[in-house]
């Protein structure tokens, strides 16, 4: 009978240091930083800001690159067929999220910067989409004409909807709206990564779209089939690199979006043209000195630009040889 | 004492351990003031007139490093892309700058955010988030500062940095890619602030590089601005870069030649950074010999 007060007592304090216990370890342990973030399968596919109006799409095969705003969207490619449903989502969401109490801003204009399936093959899928209202009067999908002269000419026949509608012959084009705020220049850099090559410069966003002139993860491709040249490539990074203002240290102002990879400016496109450059001059010099292409290519020439440009299986074996060949034919 | 008052003084004490355990990261050291490096012996290998050609001594570089540096001309430095490049954010704290450091913090919560970093050659500030703010996405611009994120562990400021340029690893044409990552370990006892740094760069280097800084508490130093204008240094044919073909370097064993080492010595690589190259060296360098 005297212990029972005794044993309730007990019990009472164990609860309480329990009790006590459990607050500090709660206390201690418990940090956001712990939660399990959920995973995405958006890893790989994102837009990501780059300047101004303009916005870059990755993951649905060369880099897409967006203008968007009251005036709606303007594409610098669609990306390959396949992603044109998950590229149109993310379109539609974008502009929305970007006015969400606005009207609707659709899709306005495309430019394509080149011929390649990977920037060009959601043409017809966008263009036949709703979401797709171009201006009146305004142009619909803009490439240079060697684009469609080479669509033309392919053995297998694209679907109308997914050739441009609007092409310029002359050195540059000059989107006939001032979009979103500012002039959109479209500028052919002749047989580059092949003969209808165009870059796109938004003026005021200050922002230039390249196309696979500039590929900053991989070798660049040179077209030879196409109208592409070595010569043609170089001249037009050249060219990007005096229409860039580097803000600070060779960092910032104007910005890059490359065909492949990353947002880049001028010390990106300066490496990669340099590294061109000198693998240009190191394959001119062995042909020079009488090599063939196979003791080019086993000579290691690329050997310290590889772990960076050549991860891709045949990369580098394309590039040397399309450098190479350009050189030799001119 | 009953049991009672025994576990009371049991739980506060518990909790006094754990609450102190948990304090914020920002109670643990102070960086915030200005500091000026003590060079060492890196700041005659890796400053002044940068470093010499073909001595990569002390680099645990592959072979594609070393055909980077071994085809490298330094007359690229003359290029208008590349006369204003500052140090990478990896080879600031070796780059003979002085450097300021405050908290960055929330103007309206007065939450600590970052500490930020001015050194005298600095494109940008840099910025070590204490936020647990996530890294931007592969396909996010590069900065010669990186991105940073740090956290406390014990008064050691540990720091995770992505999105890098590509830089130099020694200013001879040795580099260090875009694909890189570091983790900094920052210490400050007294006066003294220890800094170190660690590149995993498995495209250049087989081993992760190591190195060592430290600097002094100077509360009077002020930093100048250092502006650079770009100019015409050489009338060039557009597009010109210079640099070497592979095997005719024409400077690459003159260092050696000059301070009588064997070539292979100064060619850097991972196992010169072992005891075990010692006897490596007896072959290559016997008692007596003169290079």
């Amino acid at each position: 009978m005297r212990r029972q007060p005794h044993n309730r007592t007990n019990r009472v304090w164990l609860a309480r240091v329990t009790w006590l216990m459990a607050v500090p370890l709660v206390l201690c342990f418990w940090n956001p930083a712990y939660a399990l973030e959920p995973q995405s399968d958006d890893d790989q596919f994102y837009v990501w800001p780059v300047q101004g109006n303009v916005y870059i799409l990755v993951g649905a095969g060369g880099n897409i690159t967006l203008s968007v705003g009251k005036d709606g969207v303007l594409m610098v490619d669609t990306g390959v067929a396949e992603m044109s449903d998950r590229v149109l989502a993310r379109v539609r969401e974008l502009s929305r999220q970007l006015d969400p109490s606005g009207p609707t801003r659709p899709i306005r204009y495309i430019i394509n910067t080149h011929l390649d399936e990977d920037h060009m093959g959601g043409n017809s899928a966008i263009v036949e989409s709703d979401f797709f209202r171009p201006l009146g009067g305004g142009e619909q999908v803009i490439a240079h004409d060697n684009v469609v002269l080479r669509m033309i000419d392919a053995p297998e026949r694209p679907a109308p909807s997914a050739v441009p509608t609007h092409t310029y012959l002359e050195g540059q084009h000059r989107v006939n709206r001032f979009f979103n705020g500012e002039g959109v220049q479209v500028i052919h850099m002749p047989a580059a990564h092949s003969d209808g090559d165009s870059i796109v410069y938004f003026r005021y966003s200050d922002v230039i779209s390249t196309g696979d002139i500039i590929a900053v993860d991989r070798y660049p491709v040179i077209d030879l089939e196409q109208g592409g040249s070595i010569q043609g490539l170089l001249d037009g990074i050249n060219s990007i690199i005096d229409l860039i203002f580097p803000e600070f240290r060779s960092q910032g102002g104007t910005m890059v979006v490359p065909g492949h990879g990353r947002i880049s400016d001028l010390t990106e496109v300066a490496y990669y043209r340099d590294m061109v450059t000198m693998i240009r001059d190191r394959i001119r010099n062995a042909i020079e000195k009488g090599m063939t292409l196979e003791q080019v290519k086993e000579a290691g020439l690329t050997l310290d630009f590889d772990p960076l440009y050549g991860r891709e299986p045949g990369t580098t074996d394309r590039f040397v040889e399309s450098v190479y060949r350009s050189l030799i034919e001119g | 004492m009953d049991s009672f008052k025994r576990a009371q003084i049991i739980v506060g004490a518990t909790f006094l351990v754990f609450t102190l355990v948990g304090l914020p990261a920002s109670a643990q050291s102070d960086f915030a003031g200005e500091w000026l490096d003590l060079g060492h012996e890196d700041i005659e290998v890796d400053r002044r007139g940068g470093a010499v050609y073909g001595d990569y001594t002390g680099l645990p570089i592959n072979e594609a490093a070393r055909m980077r540096g071994e085809t490298y001309d330094a007359s690229v430095f003359s290029l208008p892309e590349w006369q204003c490049r500052p140090h990478g954010v990896d080879f600031m704290p070796f780059g003979a700058s002085e450097l300021r450091v405050w908290k960055e913090v929330d103007p309206v919560t007065q939450e600590f955010i970052a500490w930020r970093m001015h050194w005298l050659r600095s494109a940008r500030d840099r910025l070590m988030y204490m936020d647990d703010r996530p890294h931007p996405p592969e396909h996010a611009p590069l900065a010669w500062e990186g991105f940073s994120t740090a956290h406390w562990e014990g008064n050691m400021l540990v720091v995770h940095t992505t999105h890098m340029k590509e830089d130099y690893l020694r200013r001879n044409g040795i580099s260090r890619s875009s694909l890189a990552t570091m983790t900094e370990f920052l210490f400050v006892h007294g006066d003294y602030l220890t800094w170190t740094v660690v590149i995993d760069d498995p495209p250049y280097l087989d081993e992760p590089l190591i190195r060592n800084m430290s600097y002094v508490r100077l509360p009077q130093q002020q930093l100048p601005a250092y502006p650079c204008p770009v100019v015409v240094e050489e009338v060039r044919e557009k597009g010109f870069v210079p640099h070497f073909m592979p095997g005719e370097h024409p400077y690459l064993d003159e260092y050696g030649e000059k301070i009588g080492v064997p070539p292979e010595l100064l060619r850097g690589g991972a196992q010169t950074l072992y005891p075990e190259y010692r006897e490596r060296l007896k072959e290559l360098w016997p008692e007596g010999f003169e290079y």
